[in-house]
């Protein structure tokens, strides 16, 4: 048996053994919102061997104009069961690549497109590993008529008595743990309701699936226990907004390419590739940070970055270095602040390992520690015209991707930007 | 399964490994066998000709194919100057391996016989301090508990627990069990070493060692790992 169908004998053979009744087809389209199909077992075993055909043109950014249908081709050593389904009525999932009916990549997938980028770090010799933290509140429900409530008024690393969202918390940490996915901590961030969970390295690929499960786990239980979870980058106006730090790590081989003899023990490789992030930052941020909304968190004295800087301990500084602790220092890497848990994971762990080879390939110089030497963009309208200047992200992302993404981007800045806001209002209309 | 004349060194891992029980029978005497069988008969027997007389091996042979009962399969161990004596008798064995005997080589052939036998009550199967791997089913539990794994995470048990108490560096695991070129290099392994452990549970995770420096080895128990 090839690879191929052992991995599918294996697949089919689980759902048997296990009484599934549904395998879930995961994708996302090019804004990381999570789509999927249902399958039967009697359906599946064509869906695995042939894929499934849609039509692509209903989902974001995979419309084109002559041609709409796509293929979804299971990536079989994704498959696993949803642990929160009964036994004998399980429920499993896989994760899709789109391709387009002749097979080829299809370029507005956004899983294929990090693939296509941890290519290219592959032929330099590299794999990319990635770990982040994720921050999201817990809400008693998500009514849009008026601002948000908090389920507790905990704050940063508050040991609370075990209320709703500590026991929800580790709920949804153990069953994290049950799906293969490791935690590394989780605690109460600062701000009321707000939550934190960081997740162990693994490979950008994984790891972009793995904020995916993460993302729909975390709002599975929570609606089980009948509140609601949101990974809205500022929810409320005055505290903080929930950011998705990413650390990050080059190898080579068995070794961390980021380990060397320059500041903070840091390799030739590693300061190259801050360099490359502090210089393309700007233009990626359309990216890591994609909504409207994902620029209220970015604002000063948030403890979130508004400049291209790099720092050891800087809270605000855009790329960090942590600290090694001794013993480990294998565990050298970079942390990189901006992205929003809102963002495409696929897309945003493409572009920022995009950014970071280019400094390395181009023997970018670092800047000094603190020196901020670009601001980050202040709206999505700013980001947006600087994604459409950007070369790397051209060459990242592909034109047809890009030309998508501006014009939905630009479409929603126009939606907002006609808005009157209750700041306006409480602020004007008596005075004007 | 039946095994004639004795089962040690080798033709023992072989048999765990694939996961089923000898009935030994040091005679060879089909009353003996006869006595040892189960209830529900063997399923294979595996003979060890290059243990005892060639031409005894032929005869109990003989014997066990004109049975009313069937054995199974019949799997004959040789040395390889015993290979010419075959001829003409390729009608009193199923299959053969020649000695030195490798453990996986028998292993497979063992499964392989089992499963053209279509003998399904004997699936192949790992069983290994609390954890039960059934290779025909892909299925994995520990301590009785099944184990939700993915493809890879499955894949790298069954390698380690094939091959217990070996040591063997993420290269060599990366090549063995992935096999292909995989975006997550050699470290990859031990993302899939720190995932099996959390499914394996905090109580039997140190089935999989860390070998400082070297790579990991799956083992029993940690008094084990101290011998």
């Amino acid at each position: 048996m090839s690879p191929m169908e052992e991995q599918a004998q294996y697949v089919l053979r689980t759902v048997e053994e296990r009484g599934v009744r549904f395998v879930q087809l995961w994708f996302t389209d090019v804004l990381g919102r999570h789509k999927a199909f249902h399958v039967t077992p009697a359906e599946l075993e064509d869906a695995l061997d042939q894929g499934m055909t849609f039509d692509g043109s209903a989902i974001d950014g995979f419309s084109r104009v002559q041609e709409s249908d796509v293929l979804a081709r299971p990536d079989l050593t994704t498959f696993q069961l949803l642990p929160w389904y009964e036994e004998g009525a399980g429920v499993a999932r896989v994760f899709c690549d789109i391709v387009n009916i002749d097979a080829s990549p299809f370029e507005g997938c956004p899983r294929q497109q990090l693939r296509r980028v941890l290519g290219e770090a592959h032929a330099q010799g590299y794999t990319f590993f990635v770990a982040p933290e994720i921050e999201y509140f817990y809400f008693e429900d998500l009514a849009v008529t008026s601002a948000p409530v908090p389920i507790d008024r905990g704050s940063y690393f508050d040991l609370l008595p075990d209320d709703t969202a500590s026991q929800l918390r580790r709920r949804t940490v153990l069953m994290l743990e049950e799906m293969g996915i490791g935690v590394e901590h989780a605690q109460h961030e600062d701000a009321p309701g707000q939550q934190e969970i960081d997740l162990r390295y693994t490979d950008a690929l994984t790891m972009a699936d793995t904020v995916m499960s993460v993302r729909h786990v975390v709002k599975e239980l929570a609606r089980q226990a009948g509140v609601a979870a949101s990974f809205m980058p500022k929810p409320l106006a005055n505290v903080q907004g929930s950011g998705m730090h990413t650390h990050l790590s080059l190898w080579r081989d068995e070794h961390n390419a980021f380990i060397g003899d320059g500041p903070y023990g840091l390799s030739d490789v590693a300061t190259k590739f801050i360099a490359g992030l502090v210089r393309h930052a700007p233009e990626i941020t359309a990216v890591t940070n994609q909504w409207v909304n994902s620029y209220k968190r970015l604002v000063p004295g948030a403890e979130a970055p508004v400049g291209a800087s790099w720092a050891r301990h800087d809270a605000a500084a855009l790329v960090r270095v942590p600290s090694v602790k001794p013993g480990r220092i294998d565990s050298t890497r970079i942390e990189y602040r901006s992205p929003d848990p809102a963002a495409n994971p696929y897309l945003a762990f493409a572009v920022i390992l995009a950014a970071g080879l280019r400094g390395v390939t181009g023997d970018y110089e670092l800047p000094a520690e603190g020196e901020r030497t670009a601001p980050l963009p202040q709206s999505l309208a700013q980001a947006v015209d600087l994604m459409e200047e950007s070369t790397l992200l051209h060459e990242t992302l592909g034109a047809h991707q890009v030309e998508w993404f501006l014009r939905n981007k630009r479409a929603e800045w126009d939606a907002y930007r006609g808005q009157v806001t209750p700041f306006e209002l409480e602020r004007y209309l008596p005075l004007l | 399964m039946l095994c004639v004349p004795s089962c040690e060194g080798p033709v023992r891992k072989a048999f765990e490994v694939t996961g089923v029980t000898p009935a030994v029978s040091a005679s060879g005497r089909l009353n003996e066998i006869a006595a040892l069988e189960p209830a529900d008969g063997f399923a294979s027997a595996v003979i060890n000709a290059a243990a005892f007389p060639f031409t005894d091996a032929m005869n109990l042979c003989r014997q066990l194919r004109s049975r009313d009962r069937s054995v199974g399969p019949i799997i004959l161990l040789l040395d390889h100057y015993q290979l010419d004596d075959l001829t003409f008798r390729e009608d009193l064995f199923d299959d053969f391996v020649v000695g030195p005997l490798d453990v996986s080589e028998l292993a497979t052939r063992l499964r392989h016989r089992l499963r053209r036998a279509g003998n399904e009550s004997v699936a192949p199967r790992i069983e290994h301090g609390g954890l039960s791997m059934n290779l025909e089913t892909y299925q994995a539990s520990i301590a009785g508990r099944i184990m939700d794994l993915t493809y890879m995470e499955y894949e790298l048990l069954r390698f380690l627990a094939t091959n217990p108490n070996r040591v063997f560096t993420r290269e060599t695991l990366l090549s063995r069990v992935w096999g292909y070129e995989y975006y997550g290099g050699a470290r990859t392994v031990d993302v899939h070493v720190r995932r099996l452990r959390a499914k394996l549970g905090e109580e039997h995770a140190h089935l999989i060692q860390t070998v400082r420096s070297v790579g990991y080895k799956f083992g029993t128990s940690p008094s084990e790992y101290s011998t």
